[in-house]
């Protein structure tokens, strides 16, 4: 077999910066290398020029208004502004905040820290799909609730949460809807006024522009929403985030906005074409294999699958030209499964077996034919040698495999 | 796991999870086999070891299966290679601290090299059960 270059299809973790991207941000490193907060000379005024520009592309994406993008170094940063800001700008109202099991770390973290300080949390679970129920998030408010924190959708399995309704939910009830639309940015349309959202995280690097760059969303009207900073040290960004703008970064998230607003129906068509080609080839291909994540409300690039008997680091190992996330961990510090996974009911074993795929703008329908391809005869050698498989075929009594917990 | 950062798997650790020396199973109730087995499913390793003994005393072949990740899958390939030619008494010589030097394991990975040792050593008192158990019954058939 003749090498070929490793196929990448692990873009919920990050992306590759799209050709334009890069040369729209180029100027900003030598030429056009002003800070943004000079206001005294050219050099300066050029840079904020650049930085309002990407601010209006960025908003456009959105459906907000420029004046209420907060540009932060990502989405960890801007989940912590948008709870740590909101808690304490809240506290007087309560101490209560609503959240679900399968948010990402820097959410579930951040919520860890404020129970720390005397807020309490309320994690919602979610169904086998891993979507939460609107009805749940509103069951769960209580007179001291200031913030109801949820993802748009998840970074493991892709699945949608009804967002629409969480924030209607939220509207109804006075209290703050901040969403992590780190993953749904750019895939699926996301309009922070349909939606009711109030506070909202996203990054450039998830969506094929830079890394080191995001925005938090921070509603102006209807109502204004207060938050309190967490970074100071020079009142940058209105006061909510101090600290010298990355001017490259943030042109290339403003062309990164500006492209996806193009070519996101046309795009996510395409991706979820392709992704759909993979799923049916490994679910037709094989045996014993399970879909994680909701049938149809999932991101159209994301497809998370177990492989019962084969442990997912192995295959990755066994095919070390696709580079792909396992929802499995097997180091001495922890031999616990995703938590994801776990959250959405599935078992602990077939949790160890799952894998993560993630499509994105370059991939092509031929790497998507050797990606099943490897994947399929990769998880029929490693079967061979698991004794769990052999001891399944010969009807092994107690060697049944748990597919639920 | 997704999320989690891990250090670089060895190339030797590679090479023995892609083509695994002595991957297999002997079949049910082949004599003179000692079988191992350790670790749990829900943790994410599975380790099994088979060791046949031949008339001299000497471990013939050794086979392993594991439902582990890729070191699980070289420690187990590695100690089975290693038990092959060996007596009892020089296979319990063989040390996970060996195992890991050997495939240049990285700390967080030193349990696959202990499953790996734990599975072999089960395998070694299995046999010797089993040599008890046929003694008894030969003994048994004499009175």
């Amino acid at each position: 077999m003749a090498d070929r270059a490793p196929v990448y299809m692990d873009h919920q973790a990050t992306t590759p910066v799209d050709p334009a991207v890069l040369e729209s941000m180029l100027p900003f490193f030598s030429r056009e290398f002003g800070n943004a907060a000079s206001r005294s000379h050219v050099f300066g005024w050029r840079a904020e020029e650049a930085v309002e520009k990407a601010r209006e592309e960025i908003a456009s994406l959105i459906h907000a208004a420029p004046g209420e993008i907060v540009f932060t170094s990502g989405a960890t940063e801007s989940d912590n502004l948008a709870l740590f800001g909101a808690a304490e700008a809240r506290a007087e109202k309560g101490k209560h905040i609503i959240t679900c099991r399968t948010e990402h770390k820097a959410v579930l973290d951040a919520c860890g820290r404020l129970e720390r300080l005397g807020y309490r949390v309320t994690h919602l679970p979610v169904d086998s799909h891993g979507r939460v129920s609107a009805e749940a998030v509103a069951d769960a408010v209580t007179d001291g609730t200031i913030l109801i924190s949820i993802m748009a959708a998840n970074n493991e399995v892709g699945t949608v949460h009804p967002v629409e309704e969480i924030g209607r939910i939220a509207k109804a009830k006075g209290i703050l809807f901040h969403c992590d639309a780190a993953q749904a940015v750019g895939k699926i349309p996301m309009d922070v006024e349909a939606m009711g959202i109030d506070l909202m995280s996203f990054s450039a690097h998830k969506m094929h522009g830079p890394k080191g760059v995001g925005a938090l969303y921070v509603r102006k009207r209807h109502p204004r929403v207060r938050i309190a900073p967490q970074i100071v040290g020079g009142g940058h960004e209105k006061g909510l985030r101090s600290g010298t703008l990355n001017v490259p970064g943030i042109v290339g998230f403003g062309k990164a906005c500006e492209i996806a607003s193009k070519i996101m129906p046309e795009e996510s068509i395409r991706l979820a074409g392709l992704r759909d080609r993979l799923q049916t080839r490994i679910l037709s291909e094989l045996q014993d294999v399970h879909l994680n994540g909701h049938p149809r409300l999932r991101l159209p690039h994301s497809l998370n699958v177990s492989f019962a008997y084969v442990e997912g680091e192995s295959l990755m190992m066994s095919m070390n030209d696709v580079a792909v996330s396992s929802g499995s961990a097997c180091t001495s510090a922890s031999l616990e499964p995703s938590y994801v996974l776990k959250a959405m009911g599935v078992s602990d074993e077939l949790a160890h077996t799952s894998l993560r795929f993630g499509l994105g703008r370059f991939n092509t329908a031929e790497e998507v034919e050797y990606v099943a391809g490897r994947v399929v005869e990769s998880v029929i050698r490693l079967r061979e040698i698991s004794p769990l498989y052999e001891m399944a075929r010969q009807g092994v009594p107690g060697a049944s495999w748990p597919v639920r917990q | 796991m997704i999320g989690a950062s891990r250090e670089a798997a060895s190339t030797k650790v590679v090479e023995r999870c892609r083509r695994p020396r002595n991957a297999g199973s002997f079949p049910p109730g082949e004599p003179g086999v000692g079988t191992g087995t350790v670790g749990e499913a829900a943790k994410g390793d599975l380790v099994r070891i088979q060791l046949r003994f031949g008339e001299g005393g000497r471990i013939e072949e050794a086979r392993f299966k594991v439902f582990g990740c890729g070191s699980s899958i070289a420690c187990a390939s590695l100690a089975a290679e290693w038990a092959t030619g060996r007596t009892l008494d020089e296979a319990l010589e063989i040390r996970n601290d060996d195992i890991a030097r050997e495939l240049e394991l990285p700390e967080e990975k030193i349990h696959c090299s202990v499953l790996a040792e734990d599975a072999l050593r089960a395998a070694l008192e299995d046999f010797l059960d089993r040599g008890e158990a046929d003694r008894k019954t030969t003994s048994g058939g004499n009175t």
